[in-house]
């Protein structure tokens, strides 16, 4: 398990759950990721640098360029049934800020209802855990992180990839990955066909080659 | 190393009763799996949360049920999060009489009926649940100190 050269990607975790916070971040942890937790989805657009007034006029930059050092965040997981903003609104809100939208967003739910899923999925989510989280699923985590990364630091990546692929993975656990992929290989079908996300991801990726601030902090909100 | 072998098998016993009686499922050996020598009492510390936050969750399902008017989609939240954070830890009876209470406070939704006590009777079975499988699991970390306390390590 790597240390120095994983600790470039950070993950912003979402949960009102005590203990699920615990389990993210132990999780993420173990896959050698920077983690920060905070418990609602306003803490995280907080975090994010984004203020609920921006998301009305497009033409004022959601993002202002704060005073405290904006810390890069190349993924966000969340739970779905959260009170306040649920992680459906919070996906939305960083699906609707041009300068979070290119944040690889997962969501985690205890309940699997296919019409959520499947709302979260074409909503611009990038997997769909259901809980609890385990390894296999974090292993799942880093192709959409790698995406946010320039390719030469690929190579890197690569071997610590298939170290962490090669964890043991439980019996009782293929018949929930089954059902999972079931799902996700009919909606991925679905989503594959969704050309305006597409032309969206395409036309951005320059812009997440340039370096924005990372200073290696790990917060705990 | 008589000593050694012996709680070895005490806590292996023991652990395989818990698994089969259904007090813990499969998430619990992958809790186990996320301790290592970097992190060694990762598991005590998640029991240890999960044990303060049920005790906070009982409490606040006790006195909302105690209400004139019962908020059933207060009840309902706290049991959620209740249901949640047990299937987190792997207490897996607990979260099925979570399941059962959540089901029930939805079919109450139903104008004019609002049998309290039969929701009074669902608290008292999730407690009933929680307590048994703290004290198991206390059991089992003392077990665990025991071992180490007596030089051994705990099978993986």
């Amino acid at each position: 398990m790597g240390i120095s050269t994983e600790s470039q990607f950070h993950v912003l975790a979402v949960d009102d759950n005590l203990i699920d916070r615990k389990l993210i971040e132990r999780l993420l942890k173990t896959s050698s990721y920077q983690v920060t937790t905070v418990d609602s989805g306003i803490k995280a657009l907080e975090f994010l640098g984004v203020h609920e007034d921006d998301q009305s006029n497009p033409d004022i930059p959601s993002v202002f360029p704060n005073t405290h050092q904006e810390v890069e965040v190349n993924l966000i997981i969340t739970d779905y049934c959260m009170p306040g903003m649920t992680g459906y609104d919070l996906l939305r809100k960083i699906k609707e800020s041009s300068s979070l939208r290119n944040i690889p967003v997962v969501i985690m739910s205890s309940e699997n209802v296919p019409s959520r899923i499947s709302r979260c999925l074409e909503e611009g989510a990038e997997e769909f855990f259901l809980k609890p989280v385990q390894l296999a699923d974090v292993n799942r985590l880093r192709p959409h992180i790698m995406k946010t990364k320039p390719k030469d630091q690929h190579e890197d990546k690569q071997e610590n990839k298939e170290e962490e692929l090669g964890k043991p993975e439980f019996q009782s656990r293929e018949e929930k990955e089954q059902q999972q992929q079931q799902q996700h290989h009919h909606l991925q079908q679905q989503h594959s066909n969704s050309n305006k996300r597409k032309a969206l991801e395409e036309g951005l990726s320059p812009d997440r080659t340039r370096p924005r601030y990372n200073n290696g902090l790990t917060t705990v909100v | 190393m008589d000593g050694v072998a012996q709680l070895q098998k005490q806590l292996v016993d023991f652990t395989d009763s818990l698994f089969q009686e259904g007090f813990l499922d499969e998430q619990f050996n992958q809790l186990q799996q996320l301790q290592d020598e970097s992190n060694p009492d990762f598991v005590v510390e998640v029991v240890s949360l999960f044990f303060e936050d049920s005790e906070r969750l009982l409490n606040e399902l006790a006195k909302a049920l105690e209400q004139k008017t019962i908020d059933f989609r207060k009840v309902d939240a706290h049991v959620h999060q209740f249901k949640g954070s047990s299937s987190s830890i792997g207490a897996q009876r607990v979260q099925k009489v979570c399941i059962a209470f959540r089901n029930y406070c939805e079919e109450q939704n139903i104008e004019g009926v609002k049998p309290w006590h039969r929701c009074l009777k669902c608290l008292q079975q999730v407690k009933l649940e929680y307590s048994l499988v703290k004290n198991k699991l206390e059991t089992l970390f003392k077990i665990e100190k025991q071992l180490i306390a007596a030089g051994g390590s705990i099978p993986t």
